[in-house]
């Protein structure tokens, strides 16, 4: 899905926000970065794309490890019995540490397996991909792009280089996913870069859910990292209000939760006043 | 049940006596006693109200003894214990520092029940109020803040399939920036 290149307008002098997309893990991924003239300083249209192919790279490599819809993926073997965590590779054995941890952690509401007992990821892949993709991008010396795996969100820096204007993002409405119901501003020095939403409006009942904690259809929650942020909005759907208060009293989060009745409960950041 | 919890009351009310009267006639004894046992007692309205009721028990047992003086006084005693209530008031903890600067609880006490509890906002160096609950609480759509798709570089939501990308804002936002 990579795209063909439209020239920046060099005219301006202002780095114009150039997007470069491709598919992955059943979605779409999205890198957004400030395209400027060489002269400035900024990087080329030329270097978003090799940004992009990095990005990439790395998004095709996890999938190709982690993904249950491949049958030859090596989760796919460990969820048949083929292998055994024992004898998994280091980084199947590091993600499922990193997945208890957090099942630890939310007490249950998150967790990595399914309730047939066959060991799933999928719930903390998609944002460790992100996280590994933002540790690349800082790597090349990239400072300011917006990174949009599927909806869930991690930048760094500013839209404008230099500047301190945060990169704004909107929040979809789970009733009309056609407009926004709010929005949220990331990075640029604020505490919170990453950005998750978790529901059940776009893939169905996918998240597994603890006794009646069917309560909320979407929540979204800002962290200073993508894996929390993402984690976190998967457990406060599965788990309901009580893990909503778990996680607003325990981590550095911004949170809105929705139920589906349209009422909404939300962290002082999303409030107007 | 009721005769047990006037039995309960009336051995209560003879401790309070019996203590009492070891401790002589000093009335400021007694009432130290009585409000030991007011602050035991996870009910202490309820708890005071059935000693006064087992306390007619007890005085007639009292007047047995025929220690009258002393029945009197543990009369006064029960009372002083439901001016125990007297504790009523407001209390402060000590200043915790958060994340969201120093905080510090204020309880609220009536007769011997926490009737509130209220998390004191300090002022941080600015001398600007901080926020000190990150708790999500519920709110109506006009008091979210707007967003207007125009105005945003990314979006977020649950997860899109790739086919479901190809309709939504972020495909559109994308497309502007190609």
């Amino acid at each position: 899905m990579q795209r063909t290149s439209s020239p920046v307008s060099p005219q301006t002098g202002a780095p114009a926000l150039q997007a470069r997309t491709f598919e992955c893990m059943g979605t779409v991924i999205s890198l957004t970065m400030p395209v400027g003239v060489a002269a400035e300083g900024q990087p080329r249209l030329d270097e978003l794309a090799a940004a992009t192919a990095v990005v990439k790279s790395l998004f095709r490599e996890l999938d190709e490890t982690f993904s249950l819809y491949r049958p030859d993926s090596e989760a796919s073997r460990l969820a048949r019995g083929e292998l055994t965590l024992r004898t998994a590779s280091a980084r199947m054995r590091e993600r499922y540490a990193e997945a208890h941890e957090w099942r630890l952690r939310t007490e249950g509401a998150f967790t990595p397996e399914r309730p047939d007992g066959v060991l799933d990821l999928s719930g903390i892949i998609k944002g460790h991909a992100i996280r590994e993709a933002g540790t690349s991008l800082l790597a090349l010396g990239r400072r300011d792009w917006c990174l949009n795996a599927g909806g869930d969100v991690l930048v760094s820096g500013s839209p404008r280089p230099g500047s301190t204007e945060a990169w704004k993002a909107g929040i979809v409405d789970p009733s009309d996913r056609r407009t926004l119901i709010t929005g949220y501003a990331l990075g640029a020095g604020g505490q919170h870069t990453g950005l998750a939403t978790s529901g059940s409006a776009e893939r169905g009942e996918h998240i597994w859910r603890l006794g009646s904690g069917s309560e909320f259809v979407h929540v979204t929650v800002a962290a200073p990292d993508i894996v929390t942020a993402d984690v976190l909005a998967t457990a406060i759907v599965s788990g309901g209000t009580p893990m909503l208060n778990l996680a607003t009293d325990n981590w550095d989060v911004a949170v809105l939760a929705i139920r589906a009745d349209g009422s909404m409960l939300s962290t002082p950041a999303f409030r107007y006043t | 049940m009721k005769i047990r919890g006037i039995a309960a009351a009336a051995f209560a009310s003879a401790g309070i006596l019996l203590a009492g009267w070891q401790a002589g006639t000093q009335v400021s004894g007694i009432s130290t006693v009585a409000t030991g046992t007011t602050a035991a007692g996870t009910t202490g309205a309820t708890g005071t109200g059935t000693a006064g009721t087992g306390s007619s028990t007890a005085s007639g047992s009292s007047g047995t003894t025929g220690s009258s003086s002393t029945s009197g006084t543990s009369g006064s005693s029960s009372s002083s214990g439901s001016s125990g209530s007297t504790g009523s008031g407001t209390y402060k903890g000590t200043a915790v520092q958060t994340r969201f600067g120093p905080v510090q609880v204020q309880i609220t006490v009536a007769n011997g029940k926490i009737t509130d509890v209220t998390a004191l906002q300090l002022t941080n160096a600015d001398g600007k109020s901080v926020q000190i609950s990150n708790r999500a609480a519920p709110l109506l759509r006009s008091k979210v803040l707007a967003a207007q798709s125009a105005n945003v570089q990314t979006v977020s939501g649950a997860t899109v399939t790739s086919d479901a990308y190809l309709t939504s804002l972020q495909a559109a936002i994308d497309a502007a920036h190609l």
